[in-house]
């Protein structure tokens, strides 16, 4: 792999940029691998690219049936925060935002990393409590956020409208260093550095069944062919059910459409994250000038990637009463993803009923915050057995009734 | 965008009238039932790829309560039919059979 350096771009640029190679192989699949990855979302590049990078492990294949970063990764709005309300939460998503700090030297790929702040508006009385509530519990977690007034909400958002005629903004809850990344980028940073590590990522293999004996793994069946593993790592966020019933399990998910937009470009407006959860809502202004806009999920289950109108129709509405200035921009494009959600908005990285087979899911409308952060604990599960960040998040914990409630901290799309 | 007939009332019109409550004819479990059995009825959801019967209510409507079978590939209705029952009515499972052959044995 050549390195990239401002040396490489000069070098580059005096030979007509001829020397530039591939970022990553295209590779054919071999016999055996010590380990299998099934999704090349962020997901499941970052767990390969631990598995080599802290255990070591690079036998390792990634096999994805459409192109890389093609699933949600590709699809999402790129909202980076950990002020989650529970403890186990708050350790993997705070986890997850700090490697996002250097990931672009580690990966020596620019993931364009923004640490540039996100507010989840408080526009009822509850929210309010509420986040007051989270802004504590973040204290004693180690994460830090705070509570804000209106004015420095105004303060950090020139464009917003704080006496919204419905829900007035009555304050917010402020991560500084939240931000955004470039989602594409995370995934080809990945891609390239597991490439590197020697590892297949082998696009357009479809997995088509899991080979078990004796309750222990030995392989799966793709659109390229068996091919044999020790261990197997299912990564496929709102595909996981299907896969799970191919290995022989059920699993405790939802799938559902999650859509978001973007608007033409404009000069920059607003240069923080704004949610607005009580009215489904949220924006950001991407480094192109775009207004990057979701909002709430669709009510039933759906594989088709495309939602209904009217969830957009709301989202923008929302937008308009407390942006009203971006009611004349012209929207550009529009698409919808497949988020897995699961009854307490916690996601599930946990070793299964077949031996060797450890899945990774759940993250519904909320896991490329998490992609390294979970990366790292699930390559630590698949490598060791257990993590001290995945032990909260088993599938065990469905049976026990030891739930992580997040549905107040994940009830918005984001 | 989906159009649901309601079979309670009779009405025809798109999906923002009606609310999905997800999978229908689980099991109900509860005093005296083992952990499994309170985690399959509470948690474990089949979330098929292709025909999928569901709880709907028509919220914004006669309020009442139905069920529906949908295609979660291509958002398809295939129809919808009474609360009061325990699984769905044979001619909506023949039309089924009808427009997706084999839809049975993948689920
Ligand atoms: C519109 C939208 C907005 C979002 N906004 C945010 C946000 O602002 N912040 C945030 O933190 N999160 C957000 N999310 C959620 C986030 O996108 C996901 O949680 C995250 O990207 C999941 O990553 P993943 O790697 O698990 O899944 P994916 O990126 O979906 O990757 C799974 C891969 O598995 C592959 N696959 C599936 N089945 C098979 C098979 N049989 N064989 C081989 N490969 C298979 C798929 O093709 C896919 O590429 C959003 C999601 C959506 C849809
Ligand atoms: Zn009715």
């Amino acid at each position: 792999m050549k390195k990239y350096s401002v040396f490489a771009v000069a070098r580059e640029a005096m030979r007509h940029h001829t020397g530039w190679t591939r970022a990553w192989r295209d590779a054919a699949p071999k016999k055996r691998y010590d380990a299998i990855i099934i999704g090349a979302g962020g997901h499941g590049l970052a767990t390969a690219y631990y598995l080599g990078k802290n255990f070591g492990i690079t036998n390792v294949a990634i096999l994805e049936k459409g192109w890389l970063g093609g699933g949600n990764t590709g699809r999402n709005t790129t909202i980076i925060r950990s002020n989650y309300l529970q403890d186990p939460s708050a350790a993997l998503y705070e986890k997850s935002r700090s490697l996002y700090e250097t990931m672009s030297q580690d990966l020596n790929y620019n993931v364009m990393f923004s640490p540039r702040g996100v507010i989840m508006l408080a526009q009822t009385e509850h929210e309010v409590r509420g986040y007051k509530r989270t802004a504590h519990a973040n204290m004693l977690q180690g994460v830090k956020t705070e509570f804000i007034g209106p004015e420095k909400v105004k303060e950090l958002v020139p464009i917003i409208n704080l006496a919204g005629p419905r829900y007035p903004v009555l304050g917010g809850l402020w991560q500084a260093r939240g931000g955004t990344a470039r989602h594409d980028a995370v995934a080809w940073g990945y891609a390239r550095a597991c490439s590197d590590m020697g590892m297949d990522v082998i696009q357009q293999c479809n997995v088509t069944g899991i080979r078990s004996e004796g309750g222990k793994v030995v392989g799966v069946s793709t659109s390229k062919g068996d091919i044999d593993c020790d261990k197997l790592g299912i990564v496929v966020a709102g595909h996981s059910g299907h896969l799970a019933d191919m290995a022989g399990f059920r699993l405790p998910l939802e799938s559902v459409a999650l859509q978001a937009l973007v608007s033409e470009p404009i000069k920059p407006c607003m240069d923080v994250v704004v949610m607005a959860n009580t009215v489904h809502g949220y924006m950001s202004q991407s480094d192109k000038g775009e207004m990057v806009i979701g909002g709430g999920t669709d009510g039933y289950n759906n594989y088709t990637q495309r939602g209904s109108f009217h969830h957009l129709e709301e989202t923008v509405r929302a937008l308009i009463e407390t942006f009203p200035m971006v009611s004349r921009l012209k929207m550009l494009r529009h698409w919808g993803g497949i988020v897995d959600v699961t009854g307490d908005r916690s996601p599930i990285l946990s070793k299964t009923p077949v031996d060797g087979v450890f899945i990774n899911c759940g993250w519904g409308t909320g896991g490329f915050k998490a992609i390294p952060g979970s990366g790292w604990a699930m390559a630590e599960l698949m490598a060791k057995g257990h993590s001290p960040l995945t032990d909260a998040f088993g599938l065990e914990r469905f049976t026990e009734g030891r739930f992580i409630d997040e549905s107040v901290a994940a009830g918005v799309a984001h | 965008m989906l159009i649901v007939s309601c079979p309670n009332c009779g009405i025809t019109a798109e999906e923002t009238e009606f609310h999905a409550h997800g999978e229908a004819h689980i099991t109900r479990h509860a005093v005296g039932s083992s952990d499994d059995q309170m985690e399959t009825y509470l948690f474990m959801r089949k979330n098929p790829k292709g025909v999928h019967f569901e709880r709907w209510r028509h919220q914004y409507g006669c309020g009442k309560w139905f069920h529906m079978a949908r295609c979660t590939m291509t958002l398809e209705v295939f129809g919808t039919y009474s609360a009061q029952t325990y699984s769905p009515p044979d001619d909506l499972l023949a039309r089924i059979d009808a427009r997706r052959p084999g839809w049975r044995e993948a689920t």
